[in-house]
């Protein structure tokens, strides 16, 4: 069982074959994690580097505990933003971190495009941990890991994605697999924060998020940046969750047995309300355990294949 | 020395001439052109070792290349372009003119800077170099800047290029003073408020690679509010870098209304669009952004119609520090004077131009646009020559290049048609040796 490649930029240029082999792999290692003595040494003398160009708690942790749970080495680095006119440059960087010989390197970066640039200039096995916009495969890795746990399948669901479309590679990461593996996808939000030509991703679009979760098999909540008020986005954070947040009436909507999921960190109160994100049919808190397991996988399939 | 060109295919639209000619130049200026004419027809025939004679048998001998939109860089960013590897890249490419664009450090918004491009470029002695200057105060769109003082010093337009002109009191005021000089006015125009933040055209592409998008309308509503200025005022108005379909129609609409617009494209608008950005290569991140194939069509067919008048290179110089780096922080730009001729050559070989028309485009109209005295094999005038071998198949070397830069997308594409010979007043800047 092998990934026939050197590394993890996005969920677009994954098959469906591939998506299920890491998805298999990471139900494999659940079973890890809850053992009394929560390590294997599968991948023993693996150095894995978190290069971290934004700030991140769950993701780094996650990839952290993942490695470390394969007896993998771990070096976290919280690099700041790179900048044209001052300090090291991000190729740089990458050329001396490449000099010492690291095994896997996990990126997250503001600007998109920067893991593309990145599995350009070193040899290393490269995986996203979210670029700007663009894409965090790993995020939509754990949301179809989550959803199969829950519904048996992908296939033949229906999924909203609720919010700030434009912004979110979350939600990019996701209409690319979860379109793949077969789901009917809607996305739902202010128009402001919808891309042009959404659809043309074989996406259905609402501006109203009642149409866009009326009998969703999932609901899928993305944050909103509370500094796109600022912008003309959208008026008030009032408004936003008037409208276009979730909560209890508007779940109704939805499936019977619907889930809730959020990639976090949450506003409470904003995307969401507490009644619906502490609620039975929210899955949040599996979404952060299936992450560990997801990135176990990933860190697994690439160091042997990659050689 | 003079020059006797023989038997080239010559193509020179300000005369309405397309055939087999030859062309004499005497003291820099081209003297004769005519059917046959004989070795011995320079004056001095006892000095006729001081004749060179060139045979341009099944070459294209064109008037001058002229591009009206460069960026030299000199002053303030030699490490990218300057006067002289800008003039080398120019003569590289077939142009003899050249206009370069004021965003220099410091900007070109006094004589002192004018004249020091005007010397800089004399120093060299390789091609005519016509600067423009800024509309406005180091372009920042607040007060004008000393027009007659500038054409005095040398200065051909004004411009704020890279930069639009976001006040239109302004943009009214700067038509109408240039307007008295009669010179025009370049316009980059751009709604600085609706491309905010964005690195590539908004569409498709943009969505799916989650970048954030310039909108054609960023572009068009400039356009239509300085075609509108240009015709309240009765000014000449000339529209840099024009990319979209939405822009395309403005101006064919107001010059079918008479109204003194001119306008310019560049190759990549005709040669590249924006689904060429899956791979955040950072030389194909430009202001205006390559746009959708929609687009590209619309530029085509306003080429072929007459909407647009020139294409210019926009040649924009920039090192790896600012191309070798993440997409969101990578300088805006394209090198353009290397590959110009032979990108635009395939509007021909695609039956979008004909040679004359693409002649006219890369010549006679921009020298017409900034009301300069070239563009045209009359004689009498100064002896700017493009010798070319259409047939001439190459390949693009950026590691060849004469540019200080490199950031070209077009590396490594076959083009057809290659210049042999660029002569400028009379004496052969360059050769081609390959």
């Amino acid at each position: 069982m092998k990934l026939a490649r050197k590394d993890i930029l996005g969920i677009r240029e994954l098959t469906v074959e591939e998506i299920n082999l890491v998805l298999d792999t990471a139900e494999s290692f659940i079973e890890v994690s809850t053992r009394e003595i929560k390590k294997v040494p599968t991948l023993r003398g693996v150095t894995v580097m978190n290069l971290f160009y934004e700030p991140s708690t769950r993701t780094r942790t996650s990839f952290e505990i993942a490695a470390k749970r394969l007896s993998a080495d771990t070096i976290n680095i919280a690099a700041a933003t790179s900048s044209v006119v001052k300090g090291e440059t991000f190729v740089d960087t990458a050329k001396n971190l490449e000099a010492m010989n690291p095994d896997i390197i996990v990126l997250r970066h503001s600007a998109a495009g920067a893991p593309h640039m990145l599995s350009r200039v070193v040899r290393q096995c490269v995986i996203n941990a979210g670029d700007g916009a663009h894409e965090h495969p790993t995020q939509a890795l754990l949301d179809m890991m989550t959803i199969r746990e829950k519904k048996k399948r992908i296939a033949g669901l229906r999924v909203a994605i609720i919010g700030d479309i434009a912004h979110s590679r979350v939600a990019r990461s996701n209409i690319y697999g979860l379109t793949k593996m077969g789901a009917k996808v809607t996305v739902g939000g202010p128009s402001t924060m919808m891309p042009r030509f959404i659809d043309r991703l074989g996406v259905e679009l609402h501006h109203h998020v009642d149409d866009a979760i009326r009998d969703a098999d999932i609901i899928m909540m993305l944050r909103i940046q509370t500094e796109r008020q600022d912008m003309s986005v959208f008026p008030s954070l009032r408004e936003y969750a008037n409208l276009f947040g979730l909560n209890r009436k508007r779940m109704a909507l939805a499936k019977d047995d619907v889930i809730i999921m959020h990639p976090g960190p949450m506003n409470r109160g904003v995307e969401i309300s507490p009644d619906v994100a502490d609620g039975p049919y929210s899955v949040i808190l599996d979404q952060v355990t299936n992450g560990v397991a997801v990135r176990m996988a990933l860190l697994y399939l690439l160091s042997s294949g990659g050689n | 020395m003079n020059l006797l060109i023989k038997g080239g295919r010559v193509i020179d639209p300000s005369q309405g001439l397309d055939a087999k000619m030859d062309i004499l130049v005497e003291n820099g200026k081209i003297s004769k052109i005519g059917k046959s004419i004989p070795d011995g027809g320079a004056k001095a025939s006892k000095k006729a070792s001081a004749l060179q004679v060139i045979d341009a048998c099944n070459l294209l001998v064109l008037p001058g290349l002229v591009d009206m939109h460069t960026h030299l860089r000199e002053p303030g960013y030699e490490y990218k372009e300057t006067i002289e590897t800008g003039s080398e890249a120019a003569l590289a490419g077939g142009f003899t003119s050249i206009a370069c664009m004021p965003n220099t450090d410091p900007t070109n918004d006094n004589r002192s800077v004018t004249e020091f491009i005007i010397r800089q470029a004399a120093k060299c002695g390789l091609v005519n170099v016509y600067p423009v200057a800024a509309i406005s105060k180091g372009s920042e769109g607040k007060g004008l800047t000393e027009f007659g003082d500038l054409l005095e010093a040398g200065a051909v337009a004004f411009s704020d290029d890279g930069k639009p002109v976001m006040a239109g009191g302004l943009m009214r005021r700067a038509l109408e003073y240039a307007g008295s000089f009669g010179v025009p006015i370049i316009s980059h125009c751009e709604d600085a408020t609706l491309s905010a933040g964005g690195l590539m055209n908004e569409g498709l592409t943009s969505t799916e690679l989650g970048l954030p998008g310039i909108p054609s309308i960023s572009e068009e509503v400039m356009v239509a509010r300085d075609i509108l200025i240009a015709a309240y005022t009765e000014t000449a108005l000339h529209i840099a870098h024009v990319s979209t379909a939405g822009s395309v129609d403005l101006i064919r609409d107001a010059k079918k209304r008479g109204v003194r617009v001119t306008a310019e494209t560049a190759p990549h608008y005709f040669c590249l669009s924006e689904e060429a950005l899956t791979e955040f290569d950072t030389r194909l991140k430009m202001n205006p952004p390559l746009r959708s194939t929609a687009d590209v069509a619309a530029i085509k067919k306003g080429l072929r119609d007459g909407t647009l008048d020139a294409i210019a290179t926009d040649h924009a110089p920039q090192s790896s520090i600012e191309k070798e780096v993440e997409f969101e922080y990578a300088a805006n730009g394209i090198i353009g004077l290397e590959t110009s001729l032979g990108l635009s050559l395939r509007l021909v070989e695609e039956g979008i131009l004909t040679l004359p028309q693409l002649v006219e485009k890369m010549s006679l109209n921009p020298a017409k646009i900034l009301r300069l005295k070239k563009g045209t094999l009359k004689p009498g005038t100064d002896a700017d020559i493009t010798i070319i071998d259409p047939e001439k198949a190459w390949i693009v070397d950026v590691k060849k290049f004469r540019s200080k830069s490199r950031n070209s997308p077009f590396g490594g594409w076959q083009l057809k048609g290659k210049v042999i010979h660029t002569i400028v007043a009379g004496v052969v800047k360059f050769t081609d040796r390959e």
